[in-house]
């Protein structure tokens, strides 16, 4: 759970304030409190928010400076929004793991990496090359040449919590 | 939809969507866990270059400490004494002299060497006959080391301290960043572009030695083709070019240990040829290449007239061209913007060339982070760009995730060539190709490649965190004296917030310290942290010496081998007791601290392995080293 329902709300406001300005710093190189409009989706998607690319945009439209740059003082009321409201949930692993049971048809209990790359080059925001590239470098079992995605989602998953 | 359409295409449309919303919901998930990914390889980089640059700042600290003893010293005193010769200046002895000195004529090449046999003058075919024998982990014999270093000698002195070349004549010209003794990757940018010649040009920037295992053949490789293509390749220094940096970062030890006999000898000719070389190149009078970069005193034409090779070490201008310093502390401290602007200040033109990092502010100041150069803002680009007619400055110096970064509205460029610099999968290297327009083309690589990517970052991770607990480990008692301080009433617990800036306090590194404090091993209960149980968690070998010194000893690892380097005069590797005294002595008077005698001798007596009254350097640092790793991951 990220706000235990015990604590007060002015503590619940203090610690996702805090956890903000943690991820905020850590992209903040010249620690003159701004950041690059490219790293916000690494700050919001790190601070546990899922969003989708339309609703990342929507952030951005929301406090970018003219400068292509992101203030913190703009950004830290509309991300506490965010976190408070509980808004862009996490998904949970079984139904990701239906997710790719979907793309599964014939009930294989794997993908070949083209399928997998049909997929996720189309639809709305498709992934790049580049994202693509590195998603196979890590789903693909090297051996078979096959993504057993039940493995790649547990893998995933463990690392993630660590 | 028309009416005609069954059921059979309906269910089909029916899982297209559904097809199509589990993508979404994928990808969506994927990219969450790419940027956590991502926060954690932040703070990786982050850590790595903290503490590398927390390194040349103690490096630097205990230049400026030998500075201070010679000047404030007798001459007689035997601190003094004991470090006086690494600053001795170049041309004490005629050239004829050193020419003797350096012959090769005398060094027989037996029967049993494998390796290359050069003939001079250099060609083509012998260059390459190198590299291929360097691409074959060959030993080049130290007879042709000495004579083609030789050769390289007599020919950089003749050249100007600003190479001037120009991009008409041949199509492009090829521009490498910070190699770092890493050949792979030198033969990596030589398979994808080409061997250089006068229709391949090149320019290294600098940093060509130090930390990798292999900075002699890449200083051999260049100086090979340097004397085929005078006119084809272009060295300029890096801040590694410097006989006393290289006793910290490796490249001394690794010529020892490669030239057991006559390394001592190939490194005084080294430390002679690092002074004697170009500190910039100018590519059509548009493009300055430089290893650090500029301030905003930066004067080419004061550069131009320099007298290069009096500088033994970029950190310490030489006699003859310099103001009063007070050089107790970095003399970057109080230098800026005090004086008018004369030639009083030329002294820091070279260190400034060599040492500094742009910022993203505007204005000049102390690079207090490296301590040495300083760092530059975007209106200084603009100044001194404009003020010479120049339109891109390309500098090294800075390791860069993709090998290279425009900064100051793309007018510098940062390109760095050694791949995987901190760690394996760390960072990509990169070079440039420019052409008469002038406009930089990347090329970027890594020189070992693996598939599974995202393993491979959590070992670089693994490694970080590893190296920041070893800083931990030598700052023990300082923190524990930082968390007390949080604890007036003694009850063992901190709140998080002290712990972080206790932290801070203590290691400077200027990290995210609450990102990373799970990594570390802190647990809360309660938002408060049981700051004895973490500490006692760092120990993991009960310290069979008086605590505190080895903890010094950590904590100044690097310092310690410095020292030991320079005053084991003769390069022999070992250190008598007294010596080993002596360094220590110098050690605590420039930390000002007490170190006990009997501890000292306690130490000696236990290190030395085979009791033979001397100290092995390699085996004394080793031994730390055993320790560090057995720190668990």
């Amino acid at each position: 759970m990220l706000f235990p329902s015990a604590l007060g709300p002015e503590i619940l406001v203090t610690g996702v304030h805090k956890r903000i300005n943690d991820a905020f710093q850590v992209f903040d190189h010249d620690l003159n409190k701004t950041v690059d409009v490219r790293e916000i989706g690494a700050i919001v998607r790190s601070l546990g928010c899922f969003p989708t690319e339309a609703e990342l945009l929507d952030i951005i439209d929301e406090v970018e400076e003219p400068n292509g740059f992101i203030c913190f003082e703009r950004f830290l009321p509309t991300m506490s929004k965010i976190l408070m409201e509980n808004k862009f949930r996490p998904i949970p692993e079984d139904t990701l793991l239906k997710a790719f049971e979907v793309l599964d048809q014939q009930k294989k209990g794997h993908l070949e990496p083209n399928e997998l790359t049909e997929y996720m080059r189309q639809g709305d925001e498709p992934f790049t090359q580049l994202e693509m590239e590195e998603m196979l470098s890590s789903a693909v079992e090297p051996d078979s040449n096959l993504i057993y995605y039940k493995d790649f989602v547990n893998m995933m998953v463990l690392d993630g919590e660590r | 939809m028309g009416c005609g359409m069954g059921k059979a295409a309906a269910s089909l449309g029916k899982k297209r969507e559904r097809a199509m919303r589990a993508a979404l919901l994928i990808q969506r998930w994927y990219r969450q866990y790419v940027a956590r990914l991502e926060m954690r390889r932040r703070c990786t980089w982050n850590i790595f270059q903290s503490i590398e640059y927390a390194g040349e700042q103690d490096q630097i600290k205990l230049y400026n400490f030998f500075g201070y003893l010679m000047e404030h010293f007798t001459p007689a005193s035997s601190e003094r004494s004991l470090i006086s010769h690494i600053f001795r200046e170049n041309d004490v002895v005629h050239d004829t002299e050193w020419e003797r000195y350096f012959c090769y004529k005398s060094i027989e090449v037996s029967h049993g060497y494998h390796g290359p046999h050069l003939t001079f003058p250099m060609t083509f075919c012998e260059a390459s006959k190198l590299v291929e024998a360097f691409k074959h982990k060959q030993l080049l014999h130290s007879r042709y080391v000495l004579q083609l270093l030789g050769e390289a000698w007599k020919l950089l002195r003749i050249l100007p301290n600003i190479n001037h070349v120009s991009t008409c004549h041949s199509k492009e010209i090829t521009i490498c960043g910070d190699l770092h003794g890493q050949l792979e990757d030198l033969l990596l940018v030589f398979y994808k572009n080409g061997l250089p010649s006068s229709e391949k040009p090149y320019v290294f920037n600098g940093d060509f030695v130090d930390r990798g295992k292999s900075s002699m053949e890449i200083l051999l490789i260049l100086f090979a083709f340097l004397l085929v293509y005078p006119n084809g390749v272009h060295l300029n220094r890096g801040n590694h070019e410097d006989h006393i940096v290289n006793l910290r970062y490796g490249f001394t030890k690794e010529v020892l240990g490669k030239y057991r006999v006559h390394g001592k000898k190939i490194l005084k000719l080294l430390q002679k040829m690092f002074s004697w070389l170009p500190l910039a190149t100018v590519i059509d009078g548009k493009v300055l290449v430089v290893h650090g970069g500029i301030s905003d005193t930066t004067d080419l034409n004061v550069i131009a007239r320099m007298e290069r090779h009096k500088y033994v070490s970029a950190l310490r201008p030489p006699k003859s061209g310099r103001v009063h310093l007070d050089v107790v502390d970095t003399p970057t401290h109080d230098r800026r913007r005090d004086g008018p602007l004369t030639m009083g200040l030329w002294p820091f033109q070279m260190v400034d060339l060599l040492w500094s990092d742009p910022m993203a502010q505007d204005g000049c100041q102390p690079n207090q982070v490296r301590g040495g150069g300083c760092y530059w803002g975007p209106d200084v680009t603009e100044e001194v760009l404009g003020r010479h007619h120049l339109q891109l400055l390309i500098r090294s110096h800075e390791c860069k995730q993709d090998g290279y970064e425009f900064c100051h509205n793309r007018r510098v460029l940062t390109l760095f060539s050694a791949s995987n610099y901190y760690e394996v999968g760390s960072n990509r290297g990169a070079y440039v190709r420019m052409g008469p327009d002038l406009v930089p083309h990347f090329i970027q690589y890594q020189s070992s490649q693996t598939c599974r990517t995202l393993t491979l970052r959590q070992r670089t991770e693994r490694s970080a965190l590893c190296a920041l607990r070893e800083q931990l480990f030598a700052h023990k008692s300082d923190l524990l004296g930082a968390f007390q301080h949080y604890d007036p009433d003694n009850t063992g617990v901190i709140s998080l917030k002290h712990w972080a800036s206790a932290m801070e306090g203590v290691l400077k590194l200027g990290l995210p310290w609450r990102v990373l404090r799970s990594q570390l091993g802190t647990s809360t209960q309660d938002g408060m942290l049981d700051y004895r149980e973490w500490i006692q968690d760092l120990v993991f070998s009960e310290p069979k010496h008086e605590v505190l010194i080895l903890e010094t000893m950590y904590r100044n690892h690097s310092n310690l081998e410095t020292i030991f380097r320079i005053i084991d005069t003769d390069h022999s590797g070992s250190l008598s007791f007294e010596e080993f005294r002596q360094t220590w002595k110098l050690l605590s008077a420039h930390l000002k601290t007490e170190v006990d005698d009997d501890a000292i001798a306690d130490l000696a007596l236990s290190i030395d392995f085979n009791k033979d009254g001397s100290i092995d350097i390699n085996e004394f640092m080793e031994a730390f080293r055993l320790v560090a790793l057995a720190v668990p991951s």
